[in-house]
């Protein structure tokens, strides 16, 4: 049996690839296209007659393919149907790393959710606090509640709008400008910085409009997202291009991080990097600059 | 006796001169005696060649039993025109004994199976045998084994007289009445005609089978009228949906699209890459969808694809049309952009598949091929391939102009994801070697990319540009974590197929299939 | 477990299985057809007996139809099959118990 380490809570996050838990064909190596995490998905892209077998399939799944360094979260049903607690036994024994709750509206949601969670880690002997959760939020409620949402639990990694459901609420469509969601968007992104977690835009269904998803990806950078839901490998490479530090954001991040632990080190607490003073604040921001160009391939060093 | 790859060829097969591969360049420097049709005057002027029936010119061109009978297979599995002629053959002369030796055999012929299991068809010499009839000859129904040739060893077996035509039957989409034939033109097209133009030079006699007659004369002919003895005009010699596809869509499937851009990183990273190189790809969905990624890396270093040679498809074409590549040469076509195409746009040529690929001739396109890219229904960790038979062990392919592009080009690539459904394509030992592992280069799979130890060059080359590689044997591995590793499959003594290198010496031998059972 | 009533799980898409189970009294009867028979016919029927064998089915006719799928697609599709023909399969199920 796979057993995978011990989930991060903050790690990079900049691709989210759904695929359905009942396709063998797909989940058995999910993991090659290089996305951050696979999101194993029981809710809408399984039928209800075949809730139980996708159980079964995820569990195996789960407990003998290797998805190395890939994170594997599972999108359980939601809590107004009759599956998710058995769900959540699942994802807990098979050793998923998270759990992303569907169309969750209040911290009750989370608190719900996270005492199934624990009972099953209880009944499985799996280190207690160990799984995850994320919250989808697909409703207006769900983004008017996002702060306590977020600060719900520890186990929270962060949450994401669900753009389908969203918009239907809304009585909007798609609109290429992404005024459909703006304000939603930047409402989660604020009540997810404010609880201090990440957060993470809808997919991009339309996949022969190249262009479309290129601008909403560009925007959902812009905004401050960690990173993006997808449906499909072939966008991985897209976000992950938009997402890469420039290599001047590089440098600067590497010179500010040295001249920190430098002066660190010599029990110094003010430091300069090229003659200008530098704020300690500063110092976080550049150690995520740095994880995410290691991730991209254009850092070597060894400060993160 | 064992051959250069390995495989064990039974003693019985080495008569007549015939020897076991040795290894690439075997045959270089050579000399041969080639053959020589025998062939029928046409001193007095006639007016027409044109015959009532196919069985009006079987008998004008003598045909009796035992006769060897040739084929192109331009109209692919659209293909009426084989089992049109067999039928009129065996079923209206009643002759019998037959050999077909055809460029390649499809799914569209099933019928001969029919035939193969009367009896009345004895021996099979042809590049792909599928469906039934790759079928009835693996469970060992054919009286004498078939002969798998790839495209360049089939016009090398016709100039040396190992193969010897009694009748070459043209399917031509269009003809004059004297028999100079185009790929284009009619209701059938299917572009190049490049593969019917050794046979119709060295068969004793020709017959062109038409849909399409045309006026006198059908100009430029790739089958011209001085090797024509008859031609016949039918309802219909092929399905034209069948024939050519619509057009050859650059694959979507994210595997295939990340595959494909490996292959051209690879391309880019080879001091071959420059301007005016050469290039030939498969239509298969990463080999086709490398195109796409070269343009990319062609257009970052500013040069140009001095040519391009194979089974052409559309997107070439479209590279032709924007004046990226400087030459198409054509072989065979794939979709109806290429035939649209070939001798019509600026730049694209048909050629005879000697010209294409033979290596006992002066000058064959594949021996200056810079990079071929190539699919494998397996591969293994001597970087064998097998491009015939299934994991069953039944005949189900074509070796094509595999092993002659392998062979010839300065990099080969091959790409292929690590496993399908539950097979393992990169493998221990492949079930038939169809291309020999000295010919491949590099393999490029949805797990990695492992370079041929054979070539030091390369694993610099892929080094320098920063593109990680692996073992092949660390590949094999990973396929057989996946999907558990293999049982040998079981075959019988009997041998079924003999597989031709393109120099003539023995590659593998297929044997009959072993009904499966749970014995352990 | 004993099989209670006919329950099939799985598909007949590339990868996967169809498994059917059937009740019966004279130990297991197992039919397999599979696409990669030659190779991995035994292994498949090894994986079927022992996933059989860990639910403790002793009796019941089992088929099935496999089109390339991996021994944990395998394994899922037989459990659901007779967790189903119990009318088990919706909760409660022992996930590292005898499902493993």
């Amino acid at each position: 049996m796979i057993k995978r380490p011990k989930p991060e809570r903050f790690r990079l996050r900049r691709t989210m690839m759904f695929m359905n838990a009942q396709k063998p064909g797909l989940i058995k190596d999910a993991y090659i296209y290089g996305c951050d995490s696979i999101m194993l998905d029981l809710e809408d892209a399984v039928a209800e007659n075949q809730k139980d077998a996708a159980r079964f399939s995820l569990y195996h799944a789960l407990t003998t393919i290797d998805y190395g360094e890939t994170e594997v979260i599972v999108r359980i049903n939601g809590l107004d149907t009759p599956h998710w607690q058995e769900d959540i036994r699942v994802c807990v024994a098979g050793g998923a790393d998270g759990i992303r709750i569907a169309k969750c509206e209040s911290a009750q949601d989370v608190r719900t959710v996270e005492a199934a969670v624990e009972a099953a880690e209880r009944e499985f002997g799996v280190e207690v606090g160990r799984t995850l959760l994320m919250a989808a939020l697909e409703s207006p409620k769900g983004i008017l509640n996002a702060y306590e949402i977020c600060s719900a639990s520890d186990r929270m990694l962060g949450c994401a709008i669900s753009g389908g459901d969203f918009r239907k609420c809304m009585q909007t469509k798609f609109q290429p400008d992404g005024v459909d969601m703006l304000v939603a968007r930047g409402q989660m992104l604020m009540a997810a910085r404010a609880a201090g977690v990440q957060c993470f835009d809808t997919v991009f269904t339309d996949l022969d409009d190249n262009e479309g998803f290129e601008a909403e990806v560009r925007q959902n950078k812009a905004m401050g997202f960690d990173g993006k839901s997808l449906i499909n490998p072939k966008q991985i490479r897209l976000v992950h291009q938009i997402f890469a530090p420039t290599e001047k954001e590089v440098m600067q991040a590497e010179a500010m991080v040295r001249a920190f632990r430098e002066a660190a080190a010599a029990g110094i607490g003010v430091f300069t990097v090229n003659g200008k003073m530098v704020d300690v604040a500063f110092i976080p921001g550049a150690e995520r600059t740095l994880r995410l160009a290691k991730a991209c391939g254009m850092y070597e060093g060894d400060l993160v | 006796m064992r051959n250069a790859v390995g495989r064990d060829i039974p003693d019985e097969l080495l008569v007549n001169g015939k020897e076991v591969y040795q290894g690439k360049n075997y045959m270089d420097g050579k000399y041969i005696q080639k053959a020589s049709p025998r062939t029928r005057r046409y001193e007095k002027p006639q007016e027409s060649k044109i015959v009532d029936s196919l069985v009006d010119a079987l008998k004008a061109c003598g045909a009796k039993d035992g006769m060897t009978f040739s084929f192109h297979h331009h109209l692919r599995n659209g293909d009426f025109v084989v089992n049109m002629v067999m039928k009129a053959a065996i079923e209206e002369l009643g002759l019998k004994d037959l050999i077909i030796a055809a460029t390649s055999l499809g799914d569209a012929h099933d019928p001969i199976a029919d035939y193969i299991e009367q009896g009345k068809v004895v021996g099979i010499q042809t590049s792909g045998i599928r469906g039934r009839m790759g079928e009835v000859v693996s469970n060992g129904k054919l009286k004498t084994p078939a002969i798998i040739r790839s495209h360049g060893g089939r016009p090398r077996a016709i100039e040396a007289g190992e193969v010897h035509i009694d009748i070459a039957f043209v399917a031509a989409p269009t003809s004059d009445c004297v028999g100079n034939c185009r790929g284009i033109g009619g209701k059938s097209n299917c572009g190049s005609l490049g593969y019917a133009m050794t046979d119709a030079k060295y068969a004793n006699h020709v017959v062109v089978v038409t849909d399409c007659l045309v006026d006198f004369p059908n100009m430029p002919a790739s089958v011209e009228a001085i090797d024509v003895d008859a031609v016949v005009v039918v309802d219909s010699i092929g399905n034209p949906k069948k024939i050519a596809s619509a057009a050859a869509r650059i694959s979507q499937n994210p595997r295939d699209l990340m595959m494909a851009e490996n292959v051209a990183k690879v391309i880019a990273s080879t001091p071959y890459f420059k301007e005016g190189f050469s290039f030939q790809t498969g239509v298969g969905g990463p080999s086709l969808a490398a195109n796409l990624f070269l343009e990319k890396y062609m257009d970052e270093r500013g040069i140009k694809m001095g040519w391009a040679i194979g089974g052409i498809c559309g997107p070439m074409v479209e590279m032709l049309k924007k004046g990226k590549v400087g030459k198409v040469i054509d072989v065979q076509d794939f979709d109806l952009d290429a035939v649209n195409s070939i001798n019509q746009t600026p730049g694209h040529y048909e050629m005879s598949a000697s010209q294409y690929a033979n290596p006992a001739n002066k000058g064959a396109f594949v021996n200056k091929l810079d990079f071929v890219v190539l699919a494998a229904l397996e591969i293994d960790t001597g970087f064998n391939v097998n491009v015939l038979t299934g994991s069953d062990g039944v005949l189900r392919g074509a070796p094509g102009g595999h092993p002659d592009t392998a062979a010839g080009s300065k990099c080969c690539i091959i790409v292929t994801p690590l496993v399908r459904g539950r097979m393992a394509t990169v493998c221990e030992h492949v079930v038939t070697v169809t291309t020999p592992g000295d010919c491949v280069d590099v393999l490029v799979t949805d797990y990695g990319i492992a370079v041929n130890p054979l070539r030091p060059d390369l694993i610099e080359c892929l080094d320098r540009a920063g593109i990680p590689h692996v073992s092949i044997e660390s590949l094999k591995e990973k396929a057989y974590s996946i999907v558990g590793r293999p049982d040998p499959v079981q075959f019988e003594d009997h041998v079924v197929a003999v597989l031709e290198a393109r120099d003539g010496t023995i590659l593998d031998v297929v044997r009959q299939i072993k009904p499966y059972t749970f014995e352990d | 477990m004993q099989i209670e009533k006919s329950a099939m799980a799985g598909t007949l898409e590339s990868s996967d299985a169809l498994v059917t189970v059937e009740p019966g009294n004279q130990g297991i009867e197992l039919e397999i057809s599979s696409s990669v028979m030659n190779q991995y016919g035994r292994q498949i029927r090894a994986t079927v007996l022992e996933t059989l064998e860990r639910l403790e089915v002793k009796s019941g006719h089992v088929t099935v139809v496999d089109k390339g799928a991996l021994d944990c697609t395998l394994k899922a599709r037989v459990e659901c099959a007779v967790f189903r023909s119990c009318d088990k399969s919706a909760a409660g199920i022992p996930w590292g118990g005898v499902i493993r």
